[in-house]
């Protein structure tokens, strides 16, 4: 028992020497560490900025293809069970997430109110309906809608299936390209930032292979070498990653003020400053770290064969 | 102590440095490894602490075969050898203390031993009142006394230099032969490949020479030998 504590007791010490020696190393070689911190810096803040685009374009993405539905119109003559029959056809089937009863009347309202001050014009009709009544039907997936209706035009009674066909499936194919092509510049950009940021990183610590060739020769065992290593270039991602963070926070709240009214009269809404703004900086802080820790040890890696 | 058994070493471009050597070193003994440049004087010195790792034959230190050992046990191997190097192979950025600090972090020693284990080597070495200065900061000879005294300060076995006095002019030379033999005579084992003539004439110690990747001679108070013909004595 007392050989396990001291044992860890000096695990312990070690690694505080450890952190200890990350910290001093990044003063030691001070001008090397702000090129590295800086060649972090620039790429997240591009990668910052390519996030918060990508997640907007989904988002609004997303709502745009919320709008989707499907009309379903139904014979005039069919009756309360007929409907009813209908309905439960309709929510049988696969892939339908939402089944809607909109009544003639309220179908009217909703036409008049779509157009606005021409609807006007339409308003005589109250009286003598000519719309039957429908259901709105919403799919899981937005773009299940056009399988989806396929299937509700084999329905029995069915009059009529209205879904924007020709529109809706430009729509996914602008949403599912914008998504995709931001994916793309994303992943590219990571990979732009590791490579950048490691090259940075290894230039700093070829300068020290020396240093390290020294440490092999005294007996340090790689884990020994690699430790301040792995705390240093932690610390070069997070320190890294603060400005980029800090800007962006402020940029985003000053573009989400300045757009956010002008939007709402499309019914479009920007992701909300909070908590996007914590994931953002969780996820850039992650990234620096894991990109810092990487490329440092993968540095490291080269000089430890003496 | 040290002991070699047909060993035989080709680097990878084709050279062959070592071509079959034998060779028993006790332990306390005091030893001069001599030869021309390029002779296999390095390698032989290099393949004791692992820094070449011989293509043929095994080699026993302490005991431990080195031919099993595996990649990630060398640095205990090293831990039991103390190595002093031509060029001193200091931590620039450290101070002298450090420097000899360093040998003893590395086996996790604790701050209260490290600290009275430096400043006795230190002492011993003669650099007790420069411990602060950095290694730019100091002469050659010092330098060169600080690489000894990070070499021993964990109290190895055996104690290898490579041309210590390579880089120095010769009345420092003689400083730290000094060093050299007083941690001999404490019963630590020094294996010494070196150039200086005068050295080896004048503090006689067992001189193994090395030509072509052999040994060709092996004497216990030798000679450096070899401005007179070479008159190759077989081995031991």
């Amino acid at each position: 028992m007392r050989k396990g504590v001291f044992t860890g007791m000096r695990k312990l010490r070690t690694l505080s020497r450890h952190v200890k020696e990350g910290f001093k190393s990044l003063g030691r070689n001070g001008w090397m560490s702000f090129a590295s911190i800086s060649a972090v810096t620039v790429t997240l803040l591009l990668v910052g900025v390519f996030l918060l685009l990508l997640l907007n374009i989904n988002a609004i993405a997303s709502q745009i293809e919320d709008d989707v539905e499907i009309r379903v119109y139904l014979d005039k003559t069919t009756d309360e069970n007929g409907q009813q029959q209908i309905e439960k056809e309709l929510t049988g089937i696969d892939r339908v997430s939402d089944v809607r009863f909109v009544p003639k009347d309220e179908g009217l309202k909703e036409l008049i109110d779509s157009l606005g001050d021409e609807g006007e014009v339409f308003a005589s009709l109250e009286n003598e309906n000519p719309l039957p009544d429908a259901f709105a039907v919403k799919t899981v997936k937005p773009q299940d809608t056009p399988v989806v209706a396929k299937k509700i035009e084999g329905i029995d009674n069915v009059n009529k299936v209205e879904y924007g066909k020709g529109t809706v499936e430009k729509l996914f194919k602008v949403t599912d390209t914008s998504r995709n092509v931001g994916l793309i510049l994303i992943v590219g950009l990571l990979f732009t930032a590791m490579f950048l940021i490691a090259n940075t990183i290894k230039i700093t610590i070829v300068s020290r292979g020396k240093e390290i060739e020294i440490m092999k020769l005294v007996g340090a065992t790689n884990g020994f070498i690699r430790w301040p290593f792995f705390v240093e270039g932690f610390l070069l991602g997070v320190l890294g990653s603060l400005v980029p963070i800090g800007l962006l926070i402020l940029a985003y709240q000053f573009i989400y003020e300045a757009v956010s009214v002008d939007l709402k009269t499309v019914f479009i809404q920007l992701l909300p400053v909070y908590p996007l703004m914590f994931q953002l900086a969780g996820l850039l802080v992650v990234i620096g770290a894991f990109i810092g820790v990487w490329g440092s040890l993968t540095s490291v890696r080269k000089f430890l064969k003496v | 102590m040290i002991e070699m058994i047909d060993v035989w070493k080709t680097y990878p471009n084709g050279v062959m440095a070592l071509n079959g050597i034998d060779v028993h070193i006790e332990k306390g003994e005091f030893v001069y490894v001599v030869g021309p440049s390029g002779a296999g004087k390095s390698t032989f010195i290099k393949c004791m602490y692992r820094q070449e790792k011989p293509t043929k034959g095994n080699i026993i230190i302490n005991g431990k075969s080195l031919t099993k050992l595996k990649e990630r046990r060398i640095p205990y191997l090293r831990r039991q050898i103390g190595i002093v190097f031509q060029d001193f192979k200091l931590l620039p950025k450290l101070t002298v203390y450090e420097n000899v600090a360093f040998a003893l972090e590395v086996i996790e020693e604790s701050p209260k031993v490290i600290r009275k284990l430096v400043m006795e080597t230190l002492e011993l070495v003669g650099l007790k009142n420069k411990a602060r200065f950095l290694p730019d900061e100091l002469s050659g000879g010092e330098q060169q006394r600080v690489s000894i005294a990070r070499s021993i300060v964990n109290k190895p076995h055996v104690v290898i230099a490579d041309e210590p006095t390579g880089n120095l002019d010769p009345e420092t030379a003689w400083g730290i032969m000094e060093v050299l033999e007083e941690i001999s005579n404490r019963g630590t084992t020094v294996v010494m490949a070196t150039h200086n003539k005068e050295i080896v004439n004048t503090i006689k110690r067992r001189v193994i020479a090395i030509d072509g990747g052999r040994i060709v001679r092996d004497e216990k108070r030798g000679v450096y030998g070899y401005e007179e013909t070479p008159d190759p004595v077989s081995p031991r």
